[in-house]
């Protein structure tokens, strides 16, 4: 057993849980393990990398990373969600060391990173921020606002993690990556349970003057359920 | 009554712009966004600080979102649209961008309840300080003049709370410095709070009436303190050109162990479907002199 099974499997309760039904777990995975330049010891320094969690549903995977990665101890997840846990059902910021925003409701993680690399550049802080969304959270319209602005303001520390395990209504096939094209993203489709083909697309040298966008596909989580 | 400050220009709007690109020049931790209205008041800052002004476009959730990010990287928000769209349109992302992820920054709402008289009911913000005030911990405030503008503009960008500024065209004669409630008239008849730029209307709809007038540009957090010490009769009065028993709340709560009746007079929960001027639209509420001048008399002499 892998430490992502038993540290899910402490969350999980008594259920037995396949850390393959958790749709994030690999690309926070390789985010956290081989591509952003933050640790326990810099959650407060300016110039760390700053990931977004934007679909804070379902956070279990993203709390087992953390704890993984000695962000927060292993005794926070047993009893998570209930009256005095710093972990709820959503994540808040204020209350987990690493986070970076409070998330849950859906379509505000995208902009928020937009001002957050705004931010950073306005102070000249050359800090990649990576946000994570889902392919149905790209349903609210608050997202198109900000992919919008991103492309158009060259906003090229930001990196948008789309996971696409096809559930969102009324979705167009290859919707998602030609969108973001079209505005001009830099994009790529890779297989989002695929460490190495994540690491290649999430390290990729920023192209000077435009944002980056990596479509990670998670199929098998679809078929599972 | 307070000294007063001499305006420094006459039109409020006009003034918050002169006053943020000052403060911008002042405070490199500044940032200003944008929605398109108002941009030809930052044209001079955008060309000395482009890093730090954003126009985001005809996008209001981006626009709140984007100042609420700044603010995550340290920054200082000075984030401004007409108040329907700042606040009504974009509430969701001022309660979770700034409430929930507990960053501050400075939202200027402009238009209020009146100035887009013609417009119709998509220009105006009536419900604006109410929204707000389900918030935890929001300054509010209110200014009747430019001068009142500037230094309300000054303190809350001074400051690293959450603060929500309500900018309008109507204005009052006298400026007030400094929070807090201002006592322009003693009585014994019963007090009348005015709040934000309606003082004009109730100096003239209170004259000859042995009545308290006070006045304040700061609607949240409201001055206790000084209410419970100047109320000399039960009868209390509210005025504030927003919607009516907005601030009916704070009065309550100042008095928890007084017996008294309330007026609360504000914009009417009410399609209105009328244009013309704001002066029609304030008589049409009954917010003008001679409207709060009935309503007083029938509450007072009841």
């Amino acid at each position: 057993m892998d430490n992502f099974t038993r540290l899910l499997a402490l969350m999980a309760g008594d259920e037995k849980h396949d850390p393959a039904s958790y749709s994030t777990l690999d690309v926070l995975r390789v985010l956290y393990e081989r591509v952003l330049s933050v640790s326990p010891a810099t959650v407060d320094d300016p110039r760390r990398d700053r990931f977004l969690l934007s679909k804070g549903h379902g956070p279990a995977a993203y709390y087992a990373v953390l704890c993984d990665r000695g962000f927060i101890p292993e005794s926070w997840l047993r009893d998570w969600a209930t009256f005095d846990s710093p972990l709820g059902h959503h994540p808040d910021r204020n209350l987990i060391p690493g986070v970076e925003i409070s998330s849950g409701s859906l379509g505000h993680g995208l902009p928020l990173a937009v001002g957050t690399a705004l931010g950073l550049r306005a102070q000249g802080i050359d800090s990649r921020v990576v946000v994570l969304v889902g392919d149905a959270e790209l349903d609210e319209g608050s997202n198109h606002e900000a992919l919008e602005l991103a492309a158009a303001l060259g906003i090229d520390a930001l990196t948008l993690v789309v996971i696409d395990n096809r559930s969102s209504s009324y979705a167009v096939p290859g919707r998602i990556a030609s969108r973001l094209a079209t505005e001009g993203w830099r994009v790529s489709t890779v297989d989002g349970r695929d460490h190495d083909e994540l690491q290649a697309a999430l390290s990729a040298s920023p192209r000077a003057g435009a944002p980056s966008a990596v479509v990670a596909t998670v199929l098998d989580e679809v078929a599972a359920a | 009554m307070t000294a007063t400050v001499t305006p420094l220009l006459r039109d409020p709007r006009a003034q918050f712009g002169l006053t943020v690109t000052d403060l911008m020049g002042e405070d490199l931790s500044t940032a200003l966004v944008l929605a398109e209205i108002s941009a030809r008041y930052f044209g001079e800052a955008l060309r000395r600080h482009p890093e730090r002004v954003v126009n985001v476009g005809i996008r209001e959730q981006l626009l709140v979102n984007v100042g609420a990010g700044l603010a995550l990287t340290g920054m200082r928000p000075i984030v401004h649209t007409f108040g329907t769209f700042l606040v009504e349109r974009a509430f969701e992302q001022v309660k979770l961008g700034f409430g929930h992820q507990g960053v501050g920054g400075v939202l200027v709402g402009g238009g209020g309840s009146f100035d887009a008289s013609t417009s119709g009911r998509t220009h105006q913000a009536q419900g604006d300080i109410a929204l707000m005030d389900t918030l935890p911990d929001v300054v509010i405030h209110a200014p009747g003049t430019a001068a009142e503008t500037d230094e309300v503009l000054r303190r809350a960008v001074a400051d690293d709370g959450l603060h929500y500024v309500r900018i309008v065209e109507q204005t009052n004669t006298e400026s007030f410095a400094g929070p807090g409630l201002h006592v322009v008239r003693r009585g014994s008849g019963g007090t009348v709070v005015a709040l934000g730029p309606v003082l004009d209307e109730v100096l003239a709809a209170t004259a000859g009436r042995d009545v308290t007038v006070l006045y304040a540009y700061a609607v949240r957090p409201f001055d206790a303190a000084t209410f419970r010490a100047v109320l000399t009769s039960p009868e209390v009065v509210l005025v504030e050109p927003w919607l009516a028993g907005t601030s009916s709340r704070v009065v309550a709560d100042a008095l928890p162990d007084v017996p008294h009746r309330l007026l609360a007079l504000g914009t009417r929960r009410l399609e209105l479907r009328h244009y013309g001027t704001p002066a029609q639209h304030q008589r049409a509420h009954g917010l003008d002199a001679a409207g709060i001048r009935r309503s007083l008399d029938a509450f007072l002499d009841a």
